[in-house]
């Protein structure tokens, strides 16, 4: 502001000033300043004053003019002409590679939290897509993170070359100097792995040993699995993971236990749905008892919101009930009324029954396969246990004082980040000083990797040879899809050039696996990706645990304060991935939001607190922060986000995010939550106050409830399923046509005429919302098989999301959504519909019940978009899919605004190649993930699902070119393909013996908004929820 | 690089022509003929012409006259090795070598122990024949003869050409001043005998302000020129971004004339994957190293004016360095260079097209879309690539349903609906927008 001015202008004599120098009368500064523009000379002179220097330049004016005109004309001839294309063919063509043809191999991951078999996808040599091994015996594909870690082989942040105190080395050198440090060392040397449940790799440790005397092996899971492997060995002799096969389930009782997320590894969710589609009037019964909401919570029938100390109340008032009684409990009316259900429940079930127990703690562990026992629970499979947990929390505890007392000489990590997952990882970095030599081996230079002085560049399993015992009899193999990217190399190899061994990796595997199966064909074998021995383990039952002191140890531990429950996200998981865009993108099922982690809390709990949540005008959520204390460990500002149904009383943190290492600066967020988890103990006793300031998230669904919009969800029990008529539970909307009330779909009411579609080929997709959990493989999927495009967190707060499918979270406030609908119907008079329908708004505090529904475009028959489109960019085919031609369209965005169903996606901005979106999309590596058969949209274009449409013309080619006609079963989808639960059909309906067609003529079939007449292609299978007694 | 249009100038081709006129009599006398010229008898009353039949059946597989392939070079055994061990090696190597013949073992180690079949069917006489045959002295290189003729036959010709212009014109420039000096003359009589000259009449307006003053001429040219205009300017613009006719030069001269013209090789050989992917595919290097394993020079014949057997060589010589290809060895050296052809069939990256779709299923002649590619020297794009283009043969064409039991169902179908027995493309749905862009 200008000082003069000022004094002139105002008529008071108030003085402003900014600076206590303007004070000063004449001051030279602030004259200075107030007459020149910029503070400092510019230094003109010195460049055009120095004649010698100017003259000598040669440069000259017209030189510059000469210049700038070619190179304007220059630009603008090369403007003219197309650009050049260079085609470059293999100079010696691998056998049996076709360009343009899509290879299928298959392998597993297993990087020491997800395991599981799957069919990779390559184009000329590059992996883009994965799939699920729909043969392999155990662990199929499923979750979001197996599907998006093809991905994370393009990470522009991987290591490149093997690193010696953080310069780049060769190999060779780092053997060389690594191996003097081994063979110098008095200390022990120490082996602190990730679980990696290889026969091979087992056998190779066991070498490494006998060469170097005094060698410990520490596994270490980052999510610990302890309390129940403890729990395991101390029951059946072996140190593993019990196994479920919950496919003939009649019921299952959850305490704490996620079994549709990631407890025990994850992937009992196909044999869940199994179990949960109405067959004959009968389907499974599920009680949850948990504290946050869960996947599992989410599904099942019955969902009692527990905190953790209570949880360990009510198995233990299970196990008085069913086993006999050991300790008095002290439970809630409400909780022992549920009790008393589940116990009945398990009861009736008899061998068809199970409880699930997630409480770590060992004798927990033990009570709860104690109950199994007694139950003589089929579903419990002993004969086959998991072996894809071997972490021991108490060895990386005792790790960290050895290191701290200076015992170890060496320590070589490998897929481990304990720097970043330890909880007391300020330990571990003091105690990796005292450490004379330290090796990591790493994907990236991670936070531990920083502190090694040996880094070893690890491949991505989709470079690698392996082999992985996932359960007792099943085995899985892996081999590589790509040649390396980089110079990397597994930790075994080094392994093996330490020990002397000169074979290579993959032959040592070889010999390994002919030694041990003998007569076993490899490369059969290795077509198929795993393969299933015979000997089933043989348990040595020790049934001597003290039930009663272990009842007394669960039930004296009351807690005051708040309890926290750590859990991981079915996005990031463990946080390996967290560089990963597609994962940081995918919305939490549960709280739909991407991009972060947060503190969930009951509403109650919240309002005492003072926290609060509230959606700013466009609709964007932002949530309090919080400070969270356990012990003497602090988190500051973490948001909060107020959770229905979460237990009063107890909050949850998803672990697996804050990463700051080698993670590209947009995927740096939310807090890291491993500080808080002690002595591996994913439950804590918190202290929680409101910090100032308001949290951005990236939520795109408000949490509200449906309101008994029975038009988008239709649910109804099982209860009236089997007793009353169709009519009565998915009846077909009717329209009044001339004051009478006519059905939807007669052609009467139809505004248009109907289309032959009997030739050929007509595709549906059938979602059954009660097979689908909610998981989001499918998500991942399309994004993978559509190129979908990343476009960040403050997009997605602007509701610009790119998901071609969405699974919407729907919340009932009643029992069932039918309360909610039949409450809605008795609102009489303006007086109560304003109470009550604010009423039904809000979520009830604990009691909520779930629906996910997975949303794409419906391929309506009669498709609002289409008649809008003033370009024709939209059309329809014969076979029933709505066409969007991205080369056509202009951008008007009508279609998006006339569809009813709100799929439909505009790019907004060009997500590749622009620096403001710096994902994947952005850079060559990432860029080898993209689909070659599936345009990449640019800027100012509507998008959609397109049915993959390629898949299904692909199909039709193939069939076309061997002259056959198509059997049911090769029409697929990319989200169909990725359901393990049988939740997504897809097919041809005019195929009268497909399955498709049989779902579409089944009882509970309804189509969403059918009242609107918009014929879709996709359609629904109405929920049935199981409120029968037991 | 720029792209280069497929435009000989007229000089060229007068040139051409020319040269070629007087070509084909310089053949005819001077070409020297292996067969026929100053045949060298090594072995007396050998029949090289008996030996060429015997040595192409037997031998050429593995041996070349003057040059190493396989085998080394026949051309001078004689020097090098005494008759009786070339009968001795020739019906039995293997029997030689085993007896320890020091000779027969170098050879054998020379060429990586490749021993060469027996040919116990040959008698001594055939064996004289086939030397008779290789030892026939190295023609010299036709080209360099023919070029030279040519050369001067097209400077002998244009001198006489000069000449007979240069007379021409003499000529005209003559009867030119006679015909000046033949009106002077005349005129100089006229004025003598007052005979009035007629002169010219008063100016009349010219035409073009007669034009201007006339509106409705001025509006109908105006109309007639903007429509000109806007109908050129249409053109250009709709023929932006078509490629119609590209040419580039590419890194190596690859010849679909010579390959798939003259020596009739079906283009599916090369281009294996347009039989089952999207993509024709550009044939890897290993699939010409199928053949010019053992064609490392082109014939005499295939060299043409333009383009000379030296040039020709030197091509395949690329695709030796791109492979590491050693023609002495006849191994491979491991070092590969890529070759970076430049692609000439575009289409945006929003319009899918399948090669397997139209060549196995539709069971389309290449040389429908891609043209007279046997007839091309240097490939170009023959068609427009343009949707209209696509389109229009979409409703033209029939697809072929026949035998193929994918379409029996629905071409029940739709026979039965449409009324008709054959099915267009665009019948069966192929004119509809999702089918090309997703």
């Amino acid at each position: 502001m200008n000082e003069e001015n000022l004094n002139q202008d105002m008529s008071s004599e108030k003085k402003y000033w900014k600076s206590a120098e303007q004070l000063k009368e004449n001051s030279p500064v602030v004259d200075a300043l107030e007459q020149n523009e910029f503070v400092e000379h510019i230094p003109t002179d010195e460049f055009l004053g120095d004649k010698e220097n100017l003259e000598s330049s040669k440069t000259s004016r017209r030189d510059f003019l000469k210049y700038v005109g070619f190179s304007t004309a220059a630009a603008s001839l090369a403007a003219c002409e197309g650009p050049v294309i260079k085609s470059i063919p293999y100079v010696v063509q691998p056998e049996r590679l076709v360009p343009g043809v899509a290879d299928y191999y298959a392998t597993t991951i297993a990087d020491g939290f997800d395991f599981a078999s799957v069919l990779v996808k390559t184009r000329e040599g590059r992996p883009i897509k994965i799939e699920s091994n729909k043969d392999a015996t155990s662990m199929t594909a499923g979750k979001p993170r197996v599907h998006a870690s093809v991905l994370s082989l393009y990470d522009i942040k991987r290591l490149q070359n093997p690193m010696v105190d953080g310069q780049s080395s060769s190999w060779t050198s780092f053997n060389k100097e690594v191996r003097a440090k081994l063979e110098s060392t008095t200390k022990k040397i120490v082996l602190l792995t990730q679980t990696f449940a290889s026969p091979s790799t087992e056998q190779l440790i066991q070498e490494f040993s006998d060469k170097y005397n005094n060698v410990e092996h520490v596994v270490y899971d980052s999510v610990s699995a302890t309390a129940a492997l403890d729990a395991f060995e101390k029951t059946y002799g072996l140190r593993a993971l019990p196994n479920y096969d919950l496919t003939n389930a009649k019921s299952i009782v959850g305490i704490g236990a996620d079994f549709l997320g990631d407890w025990l590894g994850g992937g009992f969710d196909a044999a869940y749905s199994k179990s949960r589609v109405p067959k004959e009037g009968k389907m499974s019964k599920h009680y949850q008892f948990e504290a946050n909401m869960t996947l599992s919570g989410a599904n099942s029938d019955e969902r009692f919101a527990t905190k953790p100390s209570d949880q360990k109340q009510v198995l233990v008032e299970i196990y008085n009930q069913i086993v006999g009684r050991v300790a008095s409990t002290n439970l809630s009316e409400a909780h022992q009324e549920a009790v008393k259900k589940a116990v009945k429940s398990l009861k009736k079930g008899g061998k068809h029954a199970v409880l699930l127990c997630g409480i770590e703690d060992v004798d927990a562990q033990l009570m709860s396969l104690a109950i199994n026992e007694a139950l003589n629970s089929e579903l419990t499979n002993i004969e086959n246990p998991r072996m894809i947990r071997q972490g021991d929390a108490n060895k990386v505890s005792q790790l960290v004082k050895d290191m701290n007392s200076g015992a170890v000489g060496a320590l070589i990590m490998s897929g481990v980040n304990p720097v970043y997952t330890l909880p007391n990882s300020d330990e571990f970095v003091s105690g990796l000083e005292k450490v004379e030599t330290v090796v990591d081996f790493a994907l990236t230079m991670d936070e531990t990797a920083k502190l090694s002085t040996y880094v070893g560049a690890l491949p991505h399993y989709l470079e690698s040879w392996g082999d992985v015992r996932l359960t007792y009899q099943d085995y899985s193999l892996v081999q590589p899809t790509i040649k390396p990217i980089f110079n990397t190399r597994h930790f075994q190899e080094c392994l093996l050039d330490w020990t002397d061994n000169s074979l290579s990796y993959y032959d040592y595997i070889k010999a390994g696996f002919t030694k041990r199966h003998d007569g076993m064909p490899w490369n059969h074998t290795l077509h198929d990706g795993f393969y299933q021995v015979d000997s089933v383990f043989q348990p040595s039952i020790d049934a001597s645990f003290n039930a009663n002191a272990a009842a007394k140890n669960l039930t004296k531990s009351t807690s005051s304060g708040l309890e926290l429950t750590l859990y991981t996200k079915s996005g990031l998981g463990d946080g390996q991935q967290a560089n990963n865009p597609w994962l940081q993108e995918f919305p939490d099922p549960i709280t739909r939001t991407s991009w972060d982690n947060y503190l969930t809390i009951s509403r109650s709990d919240a309002e005492e607190l003072g926290l609060e949540n509230k959606n700013v005008a466009n609709g964007a959520l932002n949530g309090s922060y919080a400070n969270v204390t356990v012990g003497n460990t602090a988190l500051q500002n973490v948001p909060v986000y107020i959770q229905p149904g979460q237990a009063k009383g107890s909050v949850g943190l998803a672990l697996g995010y804050g990463k700051t290492e080698s993670i590209q600066e947009e995927m740096q967020v939310g807090v890291n939550a491993y500080p808080l988890y002690k002595d591996f103990n994913a439950v804590q006793e918190v202290k929680i106050e409101k910090a100032s300031g308001m949290h951005e998230f990236a939520c795109i669904q408000l949490h509200n409830t449906m309101m008994g919009r029975k038009d988008i969800i239709k649910e109804t029990t099982l209860e009236i399923f089997n007793t009353k008529d169709k009519d009565y539970w998915n009846k077909t909307p009717q329209v009044s046509l001339d004051h009478i009330e006519t059905p939807v779909d007669s052609p009467d009411v139809d505004l248009w005429n109907e289309f032959d579609r009997s030739i050929g080929h007509h595709f549906n997709l059938s979602i059954d919302l009660n097979a689908c959990t909610g998981c989001g493989a499918c998500v991942i999927a399309c994004h993978s098989e559509n190129n979908v495009p990343v476009v960040g967190k403050s997009e997605i707060r602007k509701s610009r999301d790119m998901h071609w499918l969405r699974i919407d979270r729907y919340y009932s406030s009643k029992e069932t959504l039918i309360g909610d609908y039949e409450k809605k119907e008795n609102i009489k008079g303006l007086g109560s519909a304003l109470s009550e329908f604010g009423e039904l708004e809000k979520p009830s505090e604990e009691n909520v019940e779930v629906v996910f529904q997975p949303v794409m475009c419906q391929h309506c028959n009669h498709a609002p978009c289409e008649t809008v489109c003033p370009v024709a960019a939209s059309a329809h085919g014969r076979q029933g899919q709505n066409h969007m031609t991205y080369n056509r369209c202009v951008g008007t965005r009508y279609c998006a605004n006339n569809c009813p169903y709100k799929v439909r996606r505009f790019n907004w901005f060009r997500y590749n190649k622009n620096d403001e979106f710096d994902y994947h999309m952005n850079n060559d590596l990432g860029r080898m993930v993209l689909n070659p058969d599936v345009t990449v949209r640019s800027r100012g274009v509507m998008e959609k699902c397109s049915m993959c449409i390629q898949m299904t013309q692909l199909s039709i080619l193939e069939a076309k070119r061997e002259g056959r006609p198509i059997k049911d079963g090769e029409f697929q989808t990319a989200c169909s393909n990725a359901c393990d639960n049988g939740a997504m059909v897809f097919g041809d309906i005019n195929d009268k013996e497909s399955l498709v067609a049989q779902k579409k003529e089944d009882e509970r079939t309804y189509y969403l908004l059918e009242y609107l007449g918009t014929k879709p292609n996709v359609f629904y299978h109405t929920k049935i929820r199981n409120t029968n007694e037991a | 690089m720029k792209k280069v249009l497929f435009r000989p100038s007229k000089l060229k081709i007068f040139l051409l022509l020319f040269s070629l006129l007087f070509l084909t009599n310089v053949y005819a006398q001077d070409e020297p003929d292996l067969d026929d010229t100053e045949e060298i008898e090594e072995v007396s009353g050998a029949d090289p012409q008996k030996g060429k039949e015997l040595f192409n059946s037997l031998c050429a597989a593995c041996h070349k006259p003057y040059k190493k392939a396989v085998g080394p070079a026949l051309h001078g055994i004689t020097e090098r090795r005494d008759l009786d061990w070339i009968y001795a090696w020739t019906k039995n190597s293997k029997e030689l070598i085993d007896s320890g013949d020091s000779e027969a073992i170098e050879i054998y180690e020379e060429y990586n122990r490749q021993a060469m079949p027996a040919f116990p069917q040959l008698s001594n006489e055939d064996i004289d024949d086939i030397i008779a045959y290789v030892e026939q002295p190295k023609p010299e290189p036709k080209t360099a003869k023919k070029d030279d003729s040519s050369e001067v036959a097209a400077t002998g010709d244009g001198v006489s050409t000069e000449v007979i212009l240069g007379i021409l014109a003499f000529v005209f420039l003559m009867l030119l001043v006679i015909l000046v000096l033949v009106n002077k003359t005349l005129r100089r009589f006229a004025e003598a005998n007052n005979v009035e000259i007629y002169k010219k009449k008063e100016k009349s307006k010219p035409i073009w302000v007669a034009f201007a003053e006339n509106q409705f001429l001025v509006l109908v040219s105006v109309v007639i020129v903007l429509l000109m205009v806007a109908y050129g300017g249409y053109g250009y613009l709709m023929q932006v971004g078509i490629d119609q006719g590209y040419e580039p030069i590419q890194p190596i001269h690859y010849s679909h004339k010579i390959h798939a013209g003259e020596n009739e090789i079906e283009c599916k050989y090369c281009h294996s994957s347009a039989r089952k992917s999207k993509h024709s595919g550009i044939p890897s290097l290993n699939v010409c190293m199928n053949c010019h394993k053992q064609i490392a020079e082109v014939s005499e014949e295939t060299a043409t004016e333009e383009y000379s057997k030296e040039f020709y060589d030197n091509e395949i010589q690329k695709l030796y360095d791109a492979t590491g290809w050693d023609p002495e060895t006849q191994s491979y050296t491991g070092e590969t260079k890529p070759v970076k052809w430049v692609r000439i069939h575009n289409l945006p990256d929003f319009a899918y097209f399948n090669h397997a779709q139209h060549v196995t299923v539709g069971q389309i002649e290449c040389q429908t879309c891609h043209g007279p590619v046997e007839e091309m020297e240097i490939l170009y794009q023959y068609s427009s690539l343009t949707m209209g283009w696509c389109i229009n043969c979409h409703r033209e064409t029939d697809v072929k349903m026949e035998d193929n039991p994918y379409y029996e169902k629905i071409h029940e179908e739709l026979s039965k609906k449409y009324g008709v027995d054959k099915l267009t493309a665009a019948e069966m749905g192929g004119l509809e927008c999702g089918k090309c862009h997703y």
